[in-house]
């Protein structure tokens, strides 16, 4: 059928010219549809090649193929064209401002600096083989003072340097009753420290009524106050950096036996006591030792307290140590007045990241 | 405790700068606050000099224009305002150029048309002392132009020394040379308490009686006639000033001296004012009243001890003297009392009368009763010495219950296995006697004999050990750590917990507080909270009287101090511990228990909303700000919870929730209370 194939043949030849000429590929669908759709002409003489004579049915369905195919890599070609240059105006018309701000990351929130530095202190000594043990505040006299050797009229006693609710019950004036609650529980060895808050009836730019301090006690068979040394010098380069001397002089507390005070040298000065000026360092008061903590070898009368859970002075020796957090937090960061540590002013809290 | 060096150097004087010194003092547990300085800065041009003539000043009524002869060959002219100076007086001078207290160098002036070059010195001009009515007088044997200083301790340093409580004995100069001699081997001199005065015959009729020896252990007196009360030698009034004390007369002098030098105080009577000539040593009655020597009324309860003479009370033991028989410049007649008292009992009544003298903080450290006898021997040589005294009879002395000498064992080698590094035997014989000990013994066993010194502080081999340690050297020990068997470092995994709770609250942009754990009962009060809390009996002020049930007002003061700064809007946390009633005693021994079930607590206060972006609101601090917070919290605790409405008896929080939480490990569950409030404004404002 000659007309058929002229037909098909026109057809053909407007869809290409339309699809040439087409500038968007929504054009194109447009097009797809009205020449290959399931209205389409096209479409309508593929349905009717079964109504034809027998003969006419293989040139026809032939013709009508081929101009489908023709027809349809034309729109592709065209669809690929188009799609390449739409995305390069749509990249180009989409641009997106990168100078306005991100959205804000979290407000970045603080631990205290006594928290963190009570973690460091703990991870130092967690590190040397010592357990983290906690206790009560609110502590008996009898571990406060008495289990300590601490004389019936001892000075420290006095109502003036301690906060008492009752005559046998008080704040703890230091951490020190832990080392006897805790030898009570666990017979020797102990290797342990033991932080938290104290009470002191005290108050100046030096003195708060309350502050925190870190207890330790080391007690085994053959423990030395050189053992003591090695321990706080290992403390102090950990904390205070690795140049760091310990030296210990000679002191008194109730409770151990020897007694020495603990002094690391001057993170500032060197140790020098003078500035590179040549001045003098401030800090150490020009001595190049800064004061850290009180220390000495377990006194025999402690363990008397608790001779009936194995702590034989003849068998058992060890040290113990008592130093104040916020001293370390105001040495390493040059904070001048302790009250700072308990007004909870958000421009001090927020200066230690 | 001040020491000045000069004095100190008199015991013991190692060739070592006085910085030097006071470093081993320190080192070995005499802690030295400073070194100050006592008297001019520098003693040069201060010399001794000559008055030649002494004429007044034609310009002025007050002043004299003196010849003064300084070793020169010629003599200098001085005008002086003393009304004392005289031609013949020898004197203190400071030439041109010399340096004053002040720190100032002394110019010529001309004083009303008379060069002045130079100036005659009075006490105070020199820090000897706090005389300014007249200038010194020298005596006459001192070659003019010889140097001041060598005569007069015008320029000493002084060592500030903080003493142990369990070291009387360096409460005292002789004591802290004994320590110098110890660490440095520099040979110390006499005792000076060893010699004494042979006694004139007769008796001063004086009779003592001790009461209650739980209170006196000893009371030594000696009677002095013959007194003849005056200013002390300038060389005495320098020292006491130095060491900070103001010189009075020479009998008050010699006490406070004695006192410096041995440790051991003493108190002088005027023996003409000691009523009846009987000593009576007693506990007062309750509400007994007395005069001391400052002229303030004293009331005592029936704790003090007093000693008192045939009428009544005439001074508080070991604390200060009374004002009934104080010497005066009229007294002839001394009795000197050297006692040895109960230092409990002394630190309990100082304390309740708020009265810490000099006497009472050596005594109350406990001396031994051989001190009160030296001490007697030192002030009787002074009292002949410098008042022209004459010790009449013989000592009173009553001790009722004479000390037991003690002695101490000690084995060697205890003291390597204590210190960590051997410490030779000749070594610690050595030390030991230096200190004071009598040592005995061989075969790695030593036996030391405590002198009365050291009495209330050595009384085991390990008080030995320290001895030792600290004067062999702290600073030649080794530095080794623990063989640490049996022992892991490990947090607990509630201790873990806590951080991870932190860390969480952190990364969520709060800031940690801590707040004290007293708070004032009307915080409580505010948030209609029960006031039941655990109160102090001795607070220092009603804002801090009652330890916090709840931490809750903790974090609000915070929220308000920040506010009142400029920052309102604080987001905070805290962890800590709270206190719910009640407190409970125990008896002797409380075996492990607690005076309060402690609780450790979290909480959160959100005063103002999280951080907006510029294309994000900020979200309120509301109910949910919180909820997810605390959601965020238990999740970071691996905790499930399931929330439902609840009251919270009539407190001010707007909006309450409790949940019910379960913590599977360890396996228990336990109330979660917690709160949330809109608005801080309405609970942080007042």
């Amino acid at each position: 059928m000659p007309d058929a194939a002229g037909r098909l043949d026109e057809l053909r030849r407007e869809a290409e010219a339309a699809v040439r000429s087409a500038s968007s590929t929504a054009e194109l669908e447009d097009l797809r549809v009205r020449y290959l759709g399931r209205k389409s002409e096209l479409t309508g003489v593929l349905r009717g090649i079964g109504e034809l004579p027998p003969e006419e049915r293989g040139p026809v369905g032939q013709a009508a193929n081929a101009a489908r195919s023709a027809m349809e890599s034309a729109l592709a070609e065209r669809i690929a064209a188009l799609d390449a240059s739409e995305l390069d105006e749509r990249l180009a018309a989409d641009r997106i401002d990168v100078t306005l701000p991100g959205d804000p990351p979290p407000h970045p929130g603080r631990l205290h600096l006594i928290t963190q530095t009570r973690r460091e202190i703990e991870d130092v000594f967690v590190g040397l083989g010592f357990s983290v043990v906690e206790g009560p505040e609110i502590e008996f006299d009898y571990y406060n003072f008495t289990a300590l050797n601490f004389l019936p009229d001892h000075p420290a006693r006095a109502m003036q340097d301690t906060f008492y609710v009752s005559d046998d019950v008080l704040l703890r004036t230091h951490t020190s009753p832990l080392q006897v609650r805790t030898m009570e529980v666990q017979p020797p060895p102990v290797y342990a420290i033991m932080p938290g808050r104290v009470y002191r009836r005290d108050s100046d730019a030096t003195h708060t009524p309350m502050f925190n301090q870190v207890e330790g006690l080391a007690v085994d068979e053959d423990i030395t106050l050189g053992d003591l040394q090695g321990v706080l010098l290992e403390f102090a380069r950990a904390i205070f950096g690795q140049e760091r001397e310990i030296r210990l002089r000679s002191s008194y507390f109730p409770f151990t036996e020897p007694s020495v005070e603990a002094d690391v040298s001057c993170f500032q000065c060197g140790g020098s006591g003078a500035l590179p000026d040549g001045s003098r360092d401030p800090l150490c008061k020009g001595s190049g030792w800064l004061e850290i903590l009180g220390a000495g070898m377990v006194d025999p009368n402690v363990y008397g307290f608790v001779a009936d859970n194995g702590y034989d002075p003849e068998r058992v020796q060890g040290f113990a140590f008592g130093m104040g957090i916020e001293r370390i937090a105001m040495l390493r960061h040059g904070v001048p007045d302790l009250r700072m540590f308990f007004d909870n002013d958000l421009r001090f809290l927020e200066q230690f990241p | 405790m001040r020491a000045p060096a000069s004095w100190l150097r008199d015991y013991c004087n190692p060739q070592l700068s006085t910085r030097d010194i006071a470093d081993r003092l320190n080192m070995t547990g005499s802690e030295v606050g400073r070194i100050e300085h006592a008297g001019v800065p520098d003693a040069d041009e201060f010399v001794v000099g000559k008055v030649i003539a002494a004429e007044p000043h034609p310009n002025a009524d007050r002043l004299t224009v003196c010849e003064v002869e300084d070793g020169s060959g010629t003599a200098r002219t001085i005008v002086c305002g003393a009304p004392n100076v005289a031609a013949g007086q020898t004197v203190a001078v400071a030439l041109p150029g010399a340096l004053m207290p002040n720190g100032e160098p002394l110019a010529e002036a001309t004083l009303r048309g008379i060069t002045s070059s130079g100036m005659i010195l009075a006490e105070d001009e020199v820090g000897i002392g706090e005389d300014h009515a007249g200038i010194m007088v020298l005596p006459d044997d001192l070659p003019p132009g010889a140097p001041l200083a060598e005569h007069l301790p015008i320029a000493d340093e002084v060592l500030d020394l903080e003493i142990a409580p369990n070291r009387p004995d360096c409460l005292g100069v002789y004591g802290l040379a004994r320590e110098v001699h110890a660490t440095t081997g520099a040979p110390l001199a006499e005792d000076p308490t060893a010699a004494d005065v042979d006694p004139s015959d007769g008796d001063g009729g004086v009779e003592v009686e001790i009461a209650d020896p739980d209170i006196c252990l000893r009371f030594t007196a000696r009677v002095f006639d013959h007194v003849t009360i005056g200013p002390s030698p300038l060389w005495l009034k320098a020292r006491l000033t130095a060491a900070g004390q103001r010189p009075i007369n020479n009998v008050v002098d010699i006490t406070n001296y004695v006192m410096l030098l041995t440790a051991q105080p003493l108190h002088a009577f005027d023996l003409d004012r000691v009523r009846g000539g009987r000593i009576l040593v007693r506990r007062a009655r309750d509400r007994e009243t007395m005069t001391t020597l400052d002229g303030v009324e004293r009331t005592f309860t029936s704790e003090a001890a007093l000693v008192c003479d045939g009428e009544g009370p005439s001074g508080i033991a070991g604390i200060m003297g009374g004002l009934v028989s104080e010497v005066s410049a009229s007294t002839t007649r001394v009795l000197m009392e050297s006692a040895t008292w109960v230092g409990t009992n002394i630190l309990r009544t100082s304390g309740r009368l708020g009265l810490r003298t000099e006497a009472s903080t050596r005594f109350e450290k406990q001396l031994h009763p051989d001190l009160a006898m030296a001490a007697q021997r030192l002030a009787a040589r002074l009292m002949v010495e410098l008042c022209g005294a004459r010790l009449l009879g013989e000592t009173i002395d009553a001790y009722p219950r004479p000390v037991e000498p003690r002695r101490v064992g000690l084995r060697t080698a205890r003291v390597g296995s204590l210190l960590g590094t051997e410490v030779p035997v000749g070594d610690i014989v050595a030390i030991l006697e230096r200190l004071g000990f009598g040592i005995d013994g061989s075969d790695g066993t030593l036996e030391a004999l405590v002198p009365p010194w050291r009495f209330s502080d050595i009384e085991r081999e390990v008080d030995l050990i320290e001895e030792v340690g600290r004067v062999y050297g702290l600073d030649r020990l080794p530095a080794t750590l623990p063989a640490r068997r049996r022992a892991v470092g490990l947090l607990t995994p509630a201790q873990r917990l806590r951080r991870r709770l932190e860390d969480a609250l952190r990364d969520r942009g709060l800031v940690e507080a801590v707040s004290y754990s007293f708070v004032a009962p009307g915080a409580l009060a505010r948030l209609r909270l029960p006031e039941e809390a655990i109160r102090l009996a001795n607070p220092l002020s009603e804002e801090h009287s009652v330890m916090r049930p709840l931490i809750l007002p903790g974090l609000l003061d915070g929220a308000r101090w920040n506010a009142a700064h400029g920052r309102t809007g604080a987001r905070l946390f805290e962890c800590a511990h709270v206190y719910p009633p009640p407190a409970t005693e125990a008896g002797a021994n409380p075996r492990g228990a607690v005076p309060v079930a402690e609780r450790e607590h979290l909480a959160v206060l959100l005063a103002g909303p999280a951080e907006g972006g510029w294309r994000t609101a900020a979200p309120p601090a509301d109910f949910h700000a919180a909820k997810g917070l605390l959601e965020a919290v238990l999740d970071a605790a691996a905790v499930e919870v399931r929330f439902e409405r609840a009251s919270w008896g009539r407190c001010i929080l707007p909006c309450c929730a409790s949940g019910t939480w379960r913590w599977e490990r360890p396996s228990r569950s336990t109330q979660a209370r917690w709160q949330s409030w809109r608005r801080a404004r309405s609970t942080t404002a007042k």
